[in-house]
């Protein structure tokens, strides 16, 4: 075992590690945050539905759009001038975050807007004939009702999160990506590269096994 | 009182106008089941939803209680709408919260009610319902039948003075709809209140309505008491309702008719004439046989009737009309 792993720091991998939490948990977060009234106002703004606005839908699809469609490294490096503005570097985790924030809250949007359209469009009438206005709709009868959706989707972005924070690496964001990169790719070092990967591969399999429990556990039908 | 005058409601689609509802005007009373019966794409479920307009009118006014909604803010509409109870084909129930949620809903949206006042409020609805013991579960664990008890305490939370239903028992076995109907029979007459429903099946209305309206193509082509409408219909449309519910292959009654000798008489009778023992003494007065071709003894809402298609021979056949006439038996020469 300890030649196989020579070149493993389990302390370095340690830190790494709980840098990929810490960054995860932070951009899941602010992803959340702003991806679900993002995603709530997409859904209230599309067409035939509660505020049907198609200007305002067309701009914010638009800039969801964008962001989702630039490839991450891509996004990585156009944000460095702005997050260096926001947070005062560009490097380690905290620089990390905003870029994977400004790669998963669109995403995350995109789902919660799907999800609150598999609501039963009757619930909605039926809220609605009982006087509810549009912030009661939302809160009392579109979100519960969506939950186990959101849930699931909060559940894909946290997947997606991690392997954006692992190719974070690549403009020093550090976590495991990081570590990857710097030893296992540059230096060559295959052990570094194996434990870095199981662990990205445990972290994923524990997210998803989460998520599904939490959707069970939050499905009425 | 629920008062349309001259309302009107068309669909843009592709800058066009497409008509679901040509002028209408007619009065629904305070306290009557008014039934509204016609084929999918009638415009019945576009008519019931405007009276809590939850489809925009295109023009006219729909006066409730002399007040006219169209001109209510988007404030006042929904204070009106927490008096109007809605029922649904596809109950419509919240699958997140559970059936006492469900209930508590309402009261909870409109935001005047203390907690104490949901909680017994709720307890006192799910008894009406008899479903107190479901009070914790969620609608998914329901039958069909229990899901719409449930949306009809949902609808009469905040004491409505209206109840729409919107194909309440289309999605319901035939014995769920006998139970669910007695139910909206007794609430109507226990609260009084004015119960409006839409439907595409005429028993449902021979059960429990008092007026109905028929539509056809966005309009109301024959309206009066049930009683009326159901024994002498005389759109085809409603024609066609009225058979389809009495299951009468019409091909087939015509060759029976054929076959018969004689006269044939349509009788319709209803209230007391249905138990008097009529027919044997008419035949015995007028020295007429006569041999039943078709009938129905039945309940309009309350009230008993009977139809029956006689071929009638020999005899007096003017006494006999007579007789029949003078015992307030309705007589069609149908031959």
């Amino acid at each position: 075992m300890e030649t196989l792993l020579t070149n493993v720091d389990w302390a370095e991998i340690g830190f790494a590690s709980w840098d990929t939490l810490v960054m995860v948990g932070m951009s899941l977060l602010f992803s959340v945050l702003i991806g679900l009234p993002v995603g709530v106002l997409l859904f209230l703004f599309g067409k035939r539905q509660l505020l049907e606005q198609p200007v305002a839908y067309a701009v914010l699809s638009f800039v969801v759009n964008v962001l989702r469609s630039v490839p991450f490294i891509i996004l990585l490096i156009v944000m460095i001038p702005f997050t260096v503005m926001l947070i005062g570097t560009s490097l380690g985790v905290a620089g990390a975050i905003p870029p994977l924030v400004a790669g998963g809250a669109p995403f995350f949007a995109r789902l919660v807007e799907t999800s609150l359209r598999e609501v039963d469009r009757g619930i909605i009438e039926a809220t609605q004939a009982m006087g509810a206005n549009v912030r009661q709709i939302v809160f009392g009868a579109l979100l519960p009702e969506a939950l186990p959706g959101i849930i699931a989707g909060i559940t894909v972005t946290a997947i997606t999160l991690v392997s954006y924070a692992a190719m974070s690496g690549v403009i020093g964001g550090g976590g495991l990506g990081d570590l990857a990169i710097r030893f296992g790719y540059q230096r060559f070092q295959t052990d570094v590269m194996v434990i870095t990967v199981a662990l990205l591969v445990i972290f994923v399999q524990v997210l998803q096994m989460i998520g599904d429990r939490l959707v069970l556990y939050f499905s009425r039908k | 009182m629920i008062v349309f005058d001259q309302v009107q409601k068309s669909y843009q689609v592709g800058g066009r106008a497409i008509p679901a509802l040509h002028p209408t005007s007619m009065t629904i009373d305070t306290g009557e089941v008014f039934g509204i019966v016609g084929h999918s794409g009638a415009g019945k479920s576009t008519l019931v939803r405007l009276i809590n307009l939850l489809e925009p009118t295109t023009d006219g006014r729909i006066l409730i209680d002399d007040e006219d909604i169209t001109g209510y803010t988007a404030a006042e509409l929904r204070a009106f709408r927490r008096k109007v109870g809605m029922i649904f084909q596809h109950f419509n129930l919240l699958s997140s919260k559970t059936v006492a949620d469900n209930i508590a809903f309402p009261m909870k949206l409109a935001g005047i009610y203390s907690k104490t006042e949901i909680r017994e409020r709720v307890e006192e609805l799910l008894a009406r319902v008899s479903l107190s013991d479901h009070a914790n579960k969620y609608p998914s664990q329901l039958s069909g039948g229990q899901k719409q008890r449930v949306g009809i305490a949902r609808a009469l939370a905040c004491r409505p003075t209206i109840l729409l239903c919107d194909e309440a028992t289309s999605a319901l076995d035939p014995q769920t709809t006998q139970s669910v109907l007695r139910l909206l029979a007794d609430i109507n007459k226990e609260l009084g209140l004015t119960i409006v429903l839409i439907t595409h099946e005429m028993d449902v209305v021979r059960r429990v309505c008092d007026r109905v309206a028929v539509m056809d193509a966005g309009e109301v082509v024959e309206m009066g008491p049930v009683s009326e409408v159901f024994l002498h219909p005389k759109h085809p449309t409603t024609r066609d309702f009225v058979f389809e519910s009495e299951s009468v292959d019409r091909d087939e009654l015509q060759e029976d008719l054929q076959k018969a000798e004689g006269r044939i008489l349509r009788l319709t009778f209803k209230g007391d004439a249905t138990y008097k023992p009529l027919l044997g003494s008419v035949a015995r007065e007028s020295g007429v046989d006569f041999s039943i071709l078709s009938g129905r003894i039945d309940h309009i809402k309350d009230t008993p009737y009977g139809q029956l298609t006689l071929s009638l021979v020999g005899g007096d056949l003017d006494i006999a009309m007579q007789a029949l006439e003078a015992a307030d038996v309705h007589v069609e020469v149908l031959r």
